[in-house]
């Protein structure tokens, strides 16, 4: 890259900006560490010597069900990726490929779903749930997200991309619709399969009021719903605990986040170019 | 196609189904629960299930469901979802409001014998004072406490104050809490005299008490009137504002009630007015000696009570309702409660239960616990109206202008009664 | 033809189902309720006409809300948008440790707002939280940023921005690492200095990236209230009741469904005539490629 004109004072400054504000943003983190790691009598002091210690960890995990909360949050995302999955390549297929009447006007009805997130609709999406008995439970939690707009929309997108003659050539080996999806358009779209899981797993494993509505017990509710219903005490705030458990539910995430950095940002990136 | 679709559908209800299934028997009860504290409470209320379930074969499971506004809002969506919990503990203070929803049923209609109305008897008074309605009784105490204050003894003795000599009046602790208050050199404050909770939730109890110390009642026995716009009121709120403007002993602003714990160990605040349910864990977590006293009073003490009912709803079937009156009186046994309050720091909820050997055993090694019960006399119901969140809402909302030097004093009160009375204006015609 | 048709209705039908009936079928039924009252029991509601939207408008809570709200988005979106472009400006030079600086900028938006909202409790803690001793090193006073009328919202726009930025940059960087890099080189060959060339090309060709981020943005500035509903519940005296949380409000503390449905009503015209102008207005400054 040719930076002409760029003197090293100019650059250092730069280095030294973006780096400050690197750490802005790792402060927070970092001092949550700090009071979680460290006994409760130095979550305020800074003494570098503080011992470290796990007891904040231990006592967070027994104070509430979050092995379970983790499990539920675990079925949670892998029943929204599954199922979103298979409905959005069916119906991004039939909008990539297939001509029938009325199809932009319909899929210019589905694209509305990404100004109107169901987020929004709270009171009425809970109605509903009510109706169909099935308030309270993880596949109420999953229902107004299974339709996903943003799914149709990029995998259609790629789709589109994927060469005629391949399509054509499946058609000629005798193959029907979906043997003809499975086998030429699905494995050629993995790369937005994997973008978009990525994309849907941290959006549902983080989303939190929908299911804060929705779920009351134990059985059902996700981390983050745990993790508030948690930190909310009658005889105060032990931040050293709170903050103990805010990074215990974090962590997955961050861990895997960590580890796959690079598909992490791959996959967003991805997920936004047009 | 179709084989793909009907195993997804199979997977699905197959994960969902546990979560779906309710037991329906009269065998398995499902009771919410607030105050989602860690360890503690949560292992003692298991075992006091399990124990029950080896005494009767009923099956109680606790859901805890978060602090007291969190767990109404989880009980009236379940059960207004057709999937709630027989019966639950929520704020003594919110039974109008529940009965508006019509999810109630008295334990007179449960089926209280001879024996059961013995019972109802025996609890305190003033724990009472929310439960009736229509020659009903809709509610038992479970664990309530008083507002007292927690203060810091190793605080009083660097200012030079008797720590055993607690004021009483309001003059006296505004002078005690101006001398607590620390500052440094560049004057930044490093410990308040006194702290009060003033969020949403807990501004009201603060304030509950406030008026009760200017001898006010805040509302009527059948909710339907409040007593804002009156002199005295508006004396008690000038009173909680006094703290921080004309005394300084008190922070700017609005304090968390989350806060206070903390503030108080780590020696922020030199007096905290807290629940009684606080104690154990002050008991642990102090490093320093520390007390409990009374609240003050304009003239003499006063103090509200608080603390959480056990309600039963109408959603459960007769046998379950009768199933979950037999857990209730099991619980409210003298025995258990007073392991209840000996692990909690909540007051017992019955005479009955001070006479206990183990009661008398603890309050004899901390005299500490047994603070709070003397003030019951002296203390008053919390605020409970019709439409009680909204109106707890609305005094708060003012509350926190007030404190924040948005509104006076009077101006918050005369809004607050003006905004209750718009509120509370379809139930005056019962 | 016809044939065609059909296997394309069925293949759609699953998904347009479930999404018709939480996001299109709701927003109607959202408007439908707006003018009945609140159901009481099982009685069904009476007709309310227009009542519910007077109603609103003489609830000052309401009004309330709506400033908050437009606050909030005029403070975080722009903020959040121009930070985003100056990280990834940065981590796409080859700066020393840019793979550890986007992990810094990135990581907020793993972790749930949740989790986001309690560690900035912690931080806005008076006294001894982070933000006062760091101001006390300065001379600063102390302060109660959660509990301030006056200081709660801005501290609720940082903690949105913190958790924002990191997210629209990577959006910006995959553009950035797009662009062809023969445009920088015949710039810098004309001698063009480095700010003309990011005022004159760079920015333009980001425009696409730009509508996209901007669009995000809004949506998040109306939906995301965990925030709000963990730290401070919407007080101070209201200084943070979002619309969303308005709305929630009505909704499950009060089960005033009529107020919360007409509130929805509105939410979600804003929301239209957001995206509409929006559309309208950076659209036709996009070039596309």
């Amino acid at each position: 890259m040719i930076v002409a004109d760029q003197r090293p004072i100019g650059r250092g400054l730069e280095t030294l900006g973006a780096w400050l504000l690197g750490l802005i943003w790792l402060l927070p983190l970092l001092y949550a560490a700090w009071t979680a790691f460290h006994p409760a009598i130095y979550a305020t002091h800074f003494s570098p010597l503080a011992p470290l210690t796990l007891a904040n960890f231990e006592t967070a995990w027994q104070a509430a069900p979050f092995s379970r909360y983790l499990l539920n949050t675990v079925i949670l995302v892998t029943l929204i990726l599954a199922v979103q999955f298979v409905l959005c390549t069916l119906a991004a297929f039939a909008f990539a490929r297939l001509t029938f009447r009325g199809r932009d006007l319909l899929f210019a009805v589905v694209l509305l779903q990404l100004m109107v997130m169901p987020d929004v609709l709270l009171v009425e999406n809970y109605r509903t749930v009510v109706q169909f008995h099935l308030a309270d439970t993880i596949v109420a939690i999953a229902l107004p997200y299974l339709g996903s707009a943003f799914g149709i929309f990029l995998l259609r997108q790629t789709f589109l991309t994927i060469p005629q003659p391949l399509d054509d050539a499946a058609r000629l080996e005798g193959c029907g619709l979906l043997a003809r999806l499975w086998r030429v358009y699905v494995p050629l779209a993995r790369p937005t399969y994997i973008a978009y899981g990525l994309v849907s797993v941290s959006y549902h494993w983080n989303n939190f009021l929908w299911p804060l509505i929705i779920t009351n017990s134990v059985t059902t509710r996700p981390l983050t719903v745990g993790l508030a219903v948690f930190a909310t005490t009658d005889q105060g705030i032990d931040w050293s605990i709170v903050t103990a458990a805010t990074l215990m539910t974090s962590a997955p995430l961050l861990v895997a986040f960590l580890l796959f950095q690079r598909q992490f940002v791959q996959s967003f990136m991805r997920a936004g170019i047009r | 196609m179709i084989r793909r679709r009907t195993v997804l559908a199979a997977g699905v209800s197959v994960m969902a189904a546990p979560a779906i299934l309710r037991a329906q028997d009269a065998q398995k009860l499902t009771f919410y629960y607030p105050i989602a504290v860690g360890g503690p409470l949560q292992t003692i209320m298991d075992s006091y299930c399990k124990a029950f379930q080896q005494e009767s074969g009923i099956a109680v499971e606790p859901v805890y469901a978060g602090d007291y506004s969190q767990t109404l809002i989880k009980a009236l969506a379940a059960i207004k979802a057709g999937t709630g919990p027989q019966f639950a503990v929520l704020l003594a203070a919110e039974m109008h409001s529940l009965q508006d929803q019509d999810i109630l049923v008295s334990l007179d209609e449960i089926g209280l014998d001879a024996d059961g109305k013995k019972w109802i008897a025996g609890f305190y008074p003033a724990f009472m004072a929310n439960s009736h309605a229509d020659g009903k009784t809709w509610s038992i105490p479970f664990q309530r406490s008083t507002a007292i204050f927690y203060y810091n003894k190793a605080a009083f003795q660097d200012s030079d104050l008797a720590a055993e000599k607690f004021p009483t009046t309001w003059v006296e602790l505004a002078k005690v809490a101006e001398k607590l208050t620390k500052r440094d050199a560049s004057g930044r404050v490093t410990r308040w005299g006194i702290k009060m909770a003033g969020d949403l939730g807990n501004a009201q109890w603060t304030f509950g008490a406030l008026a009760n110390q200017a001898e006010q009642k805040l509302m009527n026995q059948a909710g339907t009137e409040v007593y804002f716009n009156q002199p005295k009121t508006i004396d008690a709120m000038a009173f909680w504002r006094g703290l921080t403007t004309e005394h300084h002993a008190s922070p700017e602003g609005v304090s968390n009630w989350g806060d206070l714990t903390p503030d108080f160990l780590q020696g922020n605040a030199a007096i905290i007015q807290f629940t009684t349910g606080g104690l154990p864990n002050f008991r642990a977590k102090a490093t320093f000696p520390f007390g409990v006293a009374g609240l003050a009073g304009k003239d003499s003490p006063h103090t509200v009570v608080g603390g959480g009912n056990l309600y039963f709803f109408k959603n459960a079937a007769p046998a379950e309702r009768a199933a979950a009156l037999r857990f209730a009186r099991w619980i409210s046994a003298p025995e258990r409660a007073a392991d209840w309050s000996i692990k909690t720091g909540y007051i017992a909820t019955s005479p009955a239960a001070y006479d206990t050997q183990a009661l008398k055993e603890y309050i004899a090694k901390y005299p500490d616990a047994n603070v709070a019960r003397t003030f019951l006399p002296v203390a008053t119901g919390e605020l409970s109206v019709h439409e009680n969140q909204r109106v707890y809402k609305v005094l708060t909302d003012n509350i926190q202008a007030c404190l924040n030097g948005n509104k006076t004093p009077a101006k918050a009160m005369s809004d607050t009664q003006s905004e209750a009375d718009r509120i509370l204006k379809p139930y005056k015609k019962a | 033809m016809r044939r065609e048709t059909i296997h394309a209705w069925l293949l759609l039908l699953p998904a347009l189902v479930l999404l018709l009936a939480f996001t299109h079928w709701p927003a109607i039924a959202t408007l439908i309720d707006s003018f009945y009252a609140t159901p009481h029991g099982s009685r069904s509601p009476p007709f309310a006409g227009l009542d519910n939207y007077v109603g609103l408008t003489q609830d000052p809570v309401f009004w309330q809300a709506l400033r908050n709200n437009a606050w909030y988005a005029v403070a975080t979106i722009p903020t959040s948008i121009v930070l985003a472009l100056l990280m990834a400006l940065a981590v796409n030079e080859a700066l020393p440790g840019r793979a550890i600086l986007r992990m810094a900028y990135f990581l907020p938006t793993m972790l749930p707002m949740i989790a986001v909202a309690n560690i900035w409790m912690f931080f806005y803690t008076p006294d001894y939280g982070l933000f006062d001793r760091i101001m006390a090193v300065f001379g600063g006073g102390r302060h109660n940023w959660l509990g301030d009328a006056s200081t709660a919202l801005p501290a609720m726009i940082a903690v949105a921005v913190w958790k924002e930025a990191g997210f629209f940059m990577i959006f910006y960087l995959a553009a950035l690492q797009t662009m062809p890099t023969d445009l920088r080189e015949a710039a810098s060959l004309e001698g063009s200095s480095r700010w003309n060339y990011f005022q004159r090309v760079t920015l333009p060709l980001l425009m696409p990236t730009t509508l996209f981020v901007s669009v995000n943005a809004v949506i998040n500035a109306f939906r995301v209230i965990d925030h709000i509903v963990v730290m401070t519940r919407g007080g101070p005296d209201n200084a943070t009741t979002l619309l969303l949380y308005y709305i929630y409000e009505a909704g499950f503390r009060f089960w005033d469904t009529a107020t919360a449905a007409t509130a929805t009503v509105v939410l979600l015209t804003i929301m239209a005539l957001a995206a509409v102008l929006q559309f309208g207005v950076i659209g036709k400054r996009v070039h596309y490629r």
